[in-house]
C-alpha cells in the first residue's frame, strides 16, 4: 500500500484546521478498511440468506417430517446442526468480525495495515465454514453443539480468526493515545478470547484421551463461551459505541460500563454446566454455574440502566435514525434474554425448560433478536461510509425492521412458550406416556413458528437486496443519513 | 496511560478462571474413572462395547440422532425422567467411561435413550426389540403413531428374494410392504445402528447414583389410554 496511507500523521500541514485534519484521518481509516469489512459483511449477508431458508425447512420438518425426507443429506438431525452453524458461523462471526474491525480502527485512529491480510483470513473462514456444512450434511460431523464441525474445517476457522484476532489487538496496540472507550474492551476482548475458546475446546473434545463426559462438558463450556465471549461482547461493544455516536451524547457512566463489563466476562464464563443440570456430573458444577448466572444479574442491571439512561432525553431517536432503532431493539432483547436464561436455568424451573425448545428461544434471543439486530444497526451506519453513498429506500429499512422485529419476536415468544409446555408434558407421564403425546402438545406452536419463517425471510431477503444495491454503489448521493422521518427543528442531529 | 496492560491482565485472568473450573477441573475430577467390580459376581461395570455396537455408535453421530434424543437419565427431584421408564436411576459420569464419544445431547423432541437396549413395554413385548427398530427406523410413523421423527429408509436396501428371505426382513402389513418377490432388509449402517441402540443399558447399579428406583412402567398403551 502507498507509504502515505499508513502515515496519516504525515498529511498534518500547518494550513489546514483540526476539523479538516480530522475529516482526513477518516476518510483515510475508512479506505484502509473499506474491502476487508466489506468482503466480511457480504459474505456473513449471503450466509444469514441461506440460513434463514434451511431454518425454514427445518421448522417445516418438525410439522411435516415426511418434507424432502428421501435423502440423508436432508433429515433433521444433520440438517439442524447445519443451520445453526452456517447462522453462527457463516452470519453471526463474520458480521461481528466486520463491525469489530471498523469500529475499532475508528476507536484506535488507526489505519489498518496490510487489510489483504484480514481479507485472506476471511476466505478462509468462508472456505472452512463451507467445508464444514458439506461436511455436516454428509454426517461427517461431532455430536456436540456449535462444534459439529470435523477437524478440516475447524482448522480453517481458527487459523482465520487467529489472523483477524492478532490484527485486531495489534489495531489496538498501535491506537493513538487517549482514552481507551468501552466498546474497545469488549472489542479486544472478542479479538482475544475466540482463537483461545475454539482451539481449546476443539483440540479437547477432539482429544482421544480425554474420557467420557468429559468433553461433553468441555462442549458446554466452549457453547456458553462462544455467547458471551463472542456474542454479547461484540453485540454490546457496537450497542455502547453506536447510541452515543448517533445521538451525540457521551455514554451515561463510564464506571457503570467497566463494572457491567468485568462483572459480565467474569460471571458468564462460569456459566457453562447449566446446561448439564440434573446431568451426570458432580452436582457442584452445575451449582456454581446456576449461582453464577444469579450473579449476572449485576451486569444486565448495570448495562441495562447505562445504555437506557443514555438514551433517556432522546428516546426520540429511534423514531429518526435505523441504526438507534435496531440497537435498542438489540438491547432490550439482551436484557430479557439475560433475564429469561437466568430465571429458566434456576432448579425449580429447569425440568420445565432443560432438552425443550425453550433453550432455542433463549438461543435465538441473544444470537438473533440481541446480536443480529444490533449487526444490522451496525451496518446501516458503516455501510454508507465505506461505499460512499446512503441508503436507498426508507421504506426497505422500515420493512426491513419490521419484519425482522416481529419475526424474531413472535418466534422466540412461540419456542419459549412451547418449551414450558414440552417440559411440563415429559414431566406428567400419566398424561402424555409417548413421545408422540408430547409432540402433539407442541405442535401448534411448532406450525405457527413456520409461519412465522416467512416473516423473516421476506426481511431478510429485503436486506439482502438493499445492501448488494449499497455494495454496487446504486444508493442515493451521499450526504444526508437515510432516516425514517427526518428530524425535525429543535432535535439533536445525528 | 498504563491501561492496555490491565486490560489484557483482565481477558487472560477471566478467561482462564473459566477454563479451570468448567474445563481443566471436570478433566480432573472425573477424567479417569475406572469401572467398578462386584466383589460377590465378578460383575465388571461398565464394560466396553464391541466393534459392530461402536460402528453403530458412529451411525448414531454421522445420522445426528443427537439433535433430538439424549442420553442421560435425571434424579428424580430434577424431572421425570425415571417416571418415564427411561431409567431406574440417575447416569453418573462412571456410565460413560467408554463411550467416545458419550452422546448426552441437549434436546429432547424424542425419548431419552439411555437404557433403550433394556426397556420393556408390559403390553407390547415386541416393543424395542430389534425387529421393531427396524421398522420404527424404516417407518416411524408406523409404529409410532404422530412421530416426528425422519424416516431412514436410505439404510435399508429394497431386494429381490434369492432363495430363503433374511431373518432380518422387515414385515410391514400396509404400503411399505415391498412387491412379491422382494423384501426390504436392514443395510450395514441400520444393523450397526440397531446393535448399538439395543446394547444401551445404565441400569447396573453404581453407588455413587443412588439406589435403583422400582417404577411400575408407564409408557405404555394402557396410560395411553387413561389420558382421554
Amino acid at each position: 500500500m502507498p507509504e502515505a496511507l499508513s502515515k496519516p500523521a504525515q498529511l498534518e500541514a500547518p494550513e489546514m484546521s483540526a476539523a479538516e485534519i480530522e475529516w482526513i484521518d477518516r476518510s483515510l481509516i475508512d479506505a484502509s478498511v473499506r474491502t476487508p469489512v466489506m468482503f466480511f459483511f457480504t459474505t456473513a449477508q449471503t450466509w444469514l440468506l441461506t440460513a434463514t431458508l434451511v431454518g425454514f425447512v427445518c421448522s417445516i420438518k418438525l410439522h411435516w417430517p415426511t418434507f424432502l425426507g428421501d435423502w440423508s443429506f436432508l433429515t433433521y438431525g444433520r440438517l439442524w446442526p447445519a443451520y445453526t452453524n452456517m447462522l453462527v458461523y457463516g452470519w453471526g462471526l463474520p458480521a461481528g468480525i466486520g463491525t469489530a474491525i471498523w469500529i475499532t480502527a475508528r476507536l484506535c485512529r488507526v489505519v489498518l495495515r496490510a487489510p489483504w491480510i484480514p481479507i485472506i483470513s476471511g476466505i478462509f473462514w468462508n472456505i472452512g465454514v463451507t467445508v464444514g456444512v458439506i461436511a455436516v450434511l454428509a454426517g461427517n460431523m461431532r455430536p456436540y453443539e456449535l462444534l459439529e464441525f470435523p477437524r478440516q474445517a475447524s482448522v480453517l476457522l481458527f487459523i482465520a480468526y487467529s489472523l483477524i484476532g492478532v490484527w485486531g489487538v495489534l489495531m489496538f496496540q498501535n491506537r493513538r493515545p487517549g482514552h481507551v472507550y468501552i466498546s474497545l474492551w469488549y472489542l479486544v476482548g472478542a479479538f482475544f478470547w475466540f482463537p483461545w475458546l475454539y482451539a481449546s475446546a476443539n483440540l479437547m473434545v477432539g482429544s482421544r484421551h480425554l474420557q467420557g463426559v468429559v468433553p461433553d462438558a468441555v462442549a458446554a463450556w466452549y457453547a456458553q463461551g462462544l455467547l458471551g465471549y463472542f456474542f454479547a461482547s461484540v453485540g454490546l461493544g457496537t450497542i455502547y459505541y453506536l447510541i452515543p455516536k448517533v445521538i451525540g451524547k457521551p455514554i451515561h457512566s463510564y464506571n457503570l460500563s467497566l463494572l457491567g463489563f468485568w462483572s459480565f466476562e467474569l460471571f458468564w464464563g462460569l456459566t457453562g454446566m447449566v446446561r448439564y443440570t440434573g446431568g451426570p456430573f458432580p452436582v457442584w458444577y452445575s451449582s456454581l454455574s446456576i449461582a453464577a448466572l444469579i450473579l449476572l444479574l449485576i451486569p444486565v442491571g448495570t448495562v441495562g440502566v447505562n445504555i437506557l439512561m443514555t438514551m433517556k432525553d432522546d428516546s426520540h431517536m429511534v423514531y429518526h435514525s435505523p441504526t438507534v432503532r435496531f440497537c435498542m431493539y438489540g438491547t432490550v432483547a439482551w436484557l430479557v434474554g439475560m433475564l429469561i436464561t437466568i430465571f429458566g436455568s434456576v432448579r425449580e424451573m429447569d425440568p420445565y425448560t432443560h432438552f425443550t425448545n425453550f433453550s432455542v428461544g433463549a438461543f435465538y434471543l441473544l444470537v438473533y433478536a440481541f446480536f443480529t439486530m444490533a449487526m444490522f444497526g451496525a451496518m446501516y451506519y458503516i455501510v454508507p461510509r465505506l461505499v460512499g453513498c446512503e441508503w436507498l429506500s426508507a421504506t426497505f429499512i422500515r420493512l426491513h425492521f419490521w419484519g425482522a422485529a416481529y419475526g424474531m419476536g413472535f418466534m422466540i415468544l412461540l419456542l419459549i412458550i412451547a418449551g414450558f409446555v414440552q417440559g411440563g408434558s415429559w414431566n406428567d407421564p400419566a398424561s402424555y406416556p409417548h413421545a408422540a403425546n408430547v409432540v402433539e402438545q407442541i405442535m401448534p406452536y411448532l406450525i405457527f413458528c413456520s409461519v412465522v419463517w416467512l416473516l423473516l425471510i421476506v426481511a431478510h431477503f429485503l436486506y439482502f437486496v438493499h445492501f448488494l444495491a449499497m455494495v454496487l454503489r446504486l444508493g442515493q448521493p451521499s450526504g444526508e443519513p437515510t432516516l425514517f422521518a427526518p428530524i425535525e427543528e429543535g432535535e439533536q442531529q445525528p | 496511560m498504563k491501561q492496555p496492560f490491565s486490560i489484557f491482565n483482565g481477558i487472560l485472568a477471566v478467561f482462564a478462571l473459566s477454563f479451570a473450573v468448567l474445563a481443566m477441573a471436570p478433566a480432573l475430577q472425573i477424567g479417569s474413572l475406572q469401572p467398578v467390580v462386584d466383589e460377590d459376581t465378578g460383575d465388571i461395570y461398565p464394560v466396553d462395547i464391541s466393534g459392530v455396537q461402536a460402528q453403530g455408535r458412529a451411525v448414531y453421530v454421522s445420522q445426528g440422532c443427537v439433535t433430538c434424543h439424549t442420553e442421560q437419565v435425571r434424579d428424580p427431584s430434577e424431572g421425570a425422567d425415571i417416571a418415564r421408564g427411561w431409567g431406574v436411576r440417575r447416569t453418573v459420569a462412571r456410565d460413560y467411561i467408554y463411550e467416545k464419544p458419550a452422546l448426552l445431547g441437549y434436546m429432547r423432541f424424542g425419548p431419552d435413550l439411555a437404557n433403550i437396549g433394556s426397556r420393556k413395554d408390559k403390553d407390547d413385548p415386541d416393543k424395542y426389540t430389534a425387529a421393531w427398530h427396524y421398522k420404527h427406523l424404516y417407518d416411524p410413523r408406523e409404529t409410532s403413531p404422530g412421530s416426528i421423527m425422519p424416516s431412514y429408509k436410505f439404510l435399508f436396501e429394497t431386494q429381490k428374494i434369492a432363495g430363503q428371505e433374511d431373518a432380518d426382513a422387515l414385515k410391514f402389513a400396509n404400503d411399505d410392504a415391498p412387491p412379491a418377490g422382494y423384501q426390504i432388509v436392514p443395510g450395514p449402517e441400520a444393523r450397526a445402528l440397531v446393535a448399538y441402540l439395543t446394547t444401551l443399558d445404565h441400569s447396573h447399579p453404581l453407588k455413587e447414583a443412588g439406589p435403583n428406583i422400582e417404577v411400575k412402567t408407564t409408557g405404555t398403551a394402557a396410560a395411553g389410554g387413561a389420558k382421554k
